[in-house]
C-alpha cells in the first residue's frame, strides 16, 4: 500500500458530503466508498459486508464485483478477517495470506487463487454496534499497511457508517434496521438484475454487471432502480448496451 | 395456505408480543389485498391502508423496507394523517410493517399492530424478520429459508431462468425448486449448474 495522499482524501471526504443529499442511494454509495478506498490506499480490491438480522456477514459492494472476489467475500460468513474484525470489534492489519492458512482455511484458499497476497479488515461501526466490515486485499507481498493508513482506512470505513445515519429522521433508531433490510433486498435485486441480463444479451454474469453499472452511470441513474426496471420489463434488456 | 400463514401471524402475536396481526398479499394487477389477520381489529386496520392508500403496510410495499412506527402518536399522524387517526382510535399504539419479498419479487406485507407505544427491541426484531422470512416461503410453495439469504448465485440463478422461461421471478424460483426436488438434488448444486451454463429451463413445464 503507498502513503495516503491528503488532497485525495479530502476529495474522498467532499465526494461523501455531496452524495449525502436527498436523492441518496446506500447501495451506491457504498460502491463508491470500496472504489474510493481501493484507489487511495493502492489496493487490488476493496468490499464492504453487513450484517443481517440474523447476525450473518452478507455482501454488500465491492471496488470489483468478479465471481471469484464476491466468493472470498461470501465465504466470510463463517470465517475470515471481516469474520473476526466483526466479531471482535478490532481492525484485522497486513496479515499475509501465504501464513493465513490455519487461521482461515477456505478463506485463504480463495483470495490465494485469486492473487491477493495480503489482507486487511476493519469493523463498520455505528454508535457502540459492529454492523459489518470492510476488506482490503493487496496483490503484494510486503505492502504494509503503517498506523497513519489504518486510520485513514477506518475513518473512510466509519463514513459508512455516517451514510447509515444519514437519512432524514435520524432521531429514530429504526431508521437503521429499515435501511439495511431495504439495502439488503436490494443487493439481491442486483444480482437477479445480473442474471436476467448475463442470460439475456448471452453473456457472463461479470460482463453483464459491466453492463448494468455502465448503463446506470451514463444515463444518471440508481443501481438499484435501473436493477428493478430491467427485472420488471425484460423486453428492456436489449436497450441496455447502448 | 391462507391457514398457514395465519399460523405465522399468531405465532408473531404471542412470540414478540403482539396486539394483533395482519398480512396481505399482492395480486396480478400489483395492488395489495389483505389476506389473513389475527382478529376482527386487526383486519380491519389492515384493510384500510388499501382503502386509504396510505400507512405503514403500504409504505413497506412501496419502499419495499419494512416501517417500524413505534409511536404512531408521534410519528405516524403526520406520516399518515387519515390512518393514523383511525388506527389510534382504535386503540393501537404502534406499528411494525415488514415487506415480503425476495429481491424484486414483492409477494406481500405483514403488519404487528400493538396497543402499547414503544420500539421492537433487537430480538424482537430478529424475531419479526423470521416470521416474516417463514412467510415468504411459504407464499413460495413451501421453501425453507435458503432461498431467503443467498448466495449472489442462487438470485443470479433467478434471474437467468426468469427470461429463459419468459416468465416472471416467481415463477422462475419455483421452477428451480421444483427441478431439484425432483431430481432430488440439493438447491445450491443446481444453482450452480445454472449459473455455469450446464443447466437451461425452457419456457414449457
Amino acid at each position: 500500500m503507498t502513503t495516503v495522499s491528503a488532497e485525495r482524501l479530502s476529495k474522498i471526504f467532499v465526494e461523501v458530503a455531496d452524495t449525502l443529499v436527498d436523492d441518496f442511494d446506500l447501495l451506491d454509495f457504498l460502491h463508491m466508498l470500496t472504489v474510493r478506498t481501493a484507489g487511495l490506499v493502492g489496493a487490488s480490491a476493496v468490499g464492504l459486508l453487513l450484517a443481517d438480522q440474523r447476525g450473518k456477514l452478507r455482501f454488500m459492494a465491492a471496488s470489483d464485483e468478479k465471481a471469484r472476489i464476491l466468493e472470498i467475500l461470501q465465504v466470510q460468513i463463517s470465517e475470515g478477517p471481516c469474520y473476526d474484525a466483526y466479531r471482535t470489534a478490532t481492525p484485522v492489519i497486513n496479515e499475509d495470506l501465504r501464513l493465513a492458512g490455519d487461521r482461515w482455511p477456505e478463506f485463504t484458499r480463495h483470495a490465494l487463487a485469486a492473487g491477493f497476497r495480503s489482507v486487511h479488515a476493519f469493523p463498520l461501526r455505528v454508535r457502540r454496534e459492529v454492523i459489518g466490515a470492510l476488506n482490503v486485499f493487496g496483490s503484494t507481498v510486503g505492502g504494509n499497511f503503517d498506523e497513519a493508513d489504518v486510520q485513514i482506512v477506518q475513518a473512510l470505513t466509519d463514513t459508512a457508517a455516517i451514510a447509515l445515519l444519514q437519512e432524514r429522521a435520524i432521531r429514530r433508531g429504526e431508521v437503521l434496521s429499515e435501511q439495511l433490510q431495504g439495502a439488503l433486498n436490494s443487493r439481491i435485486v442486483i444480482e437477479q438484475a445480473k442474471g436476467a441480463i448475463a442470460q439475456s444479451l448471452g453473456i457472463s454474469i461479470d460482463a453483464a454487471f459491466t453492463v448494468l453499472r455502465g448503463y446506470a452511470r451514463r444515463h444518471n441513474r440508481k443501481l438499484t432502480e435501473v436493477a428493478h426496471e430491467v427485472l420488471a420489463d425484460p423486453a428492456q434488456l436489449n436497450g441496455l448496451a447502448g | 395456505m391462507v391457514d398457514q400463514l395465519r399460523r405465522v401471524c399468531r405465532q408473531g402475536v404471542t412470540t414478540l408480543p403482539a396486539t394483533g396481526a395482519g398480512l396481505s398479499v399482492m395480486g396480478k394487477d400489483k395492488q395489495f389485498s389483505m389476506l389473513t389477520a389475527t382478529d376482527p381489529t386487526s383486519e380491519r386496520l389492515e384493510e384500510l391502508q388499501f382503502v386509504l392508500g396510505e400507512g405503514p403496510c403500504v409504505e413497506a410495499g412501496l419502499t419495499r423496507r419494512p416501517v417500524l412506527v413505534p409511536d404512531l402518536d408521534a410519528d405516524g399522524v403526520s406520516r399518515w394523517p387519515a390512518y393514523a387517526s383511525a388506527v389510534l382510535q382504535a386503540g393501537i399504539g404502534a406499528v411494525f410493517a415488514f415487506p415480503l419479498q425476495v429481491g424484486a419479487t414483492q409477494l406481500g406485507v405483514m403488519d404487528f399492530f400493538r396497543s402499547s407505544r414503544g420500539p421492537l427491541s433487537s430480538s424482537e426484531l430478529t424475531c419479526a424478520y423470521a416470521l416474516a422470512d417463514e412467510a415468504v416461503g411459504i407464499l413460495l410453495g413451501g421453501a425453507a429459508d435458503t432461498s431467503l439469504t443467498g448466495p449472489a448465485e442462487l438470485f443470479q440463478a433467478q434471474g437467468m431462468v426468469m427470461v429463459q422461461i419468459a416468465g416472471t421471478l416467481t415463477e422462475a424460483m419455483s421452477r428451480i425448486r421444483a427441478y431439484a426436488y425432483a431430481e432430488n438434488r440439493r438447491l445450491i448444486d443446481v444453482v450452480n449448474d445454472i449459473v455455469e451454463r450446464k443447466l437451461k429451463f425452457d419456457r414449457d413445464e
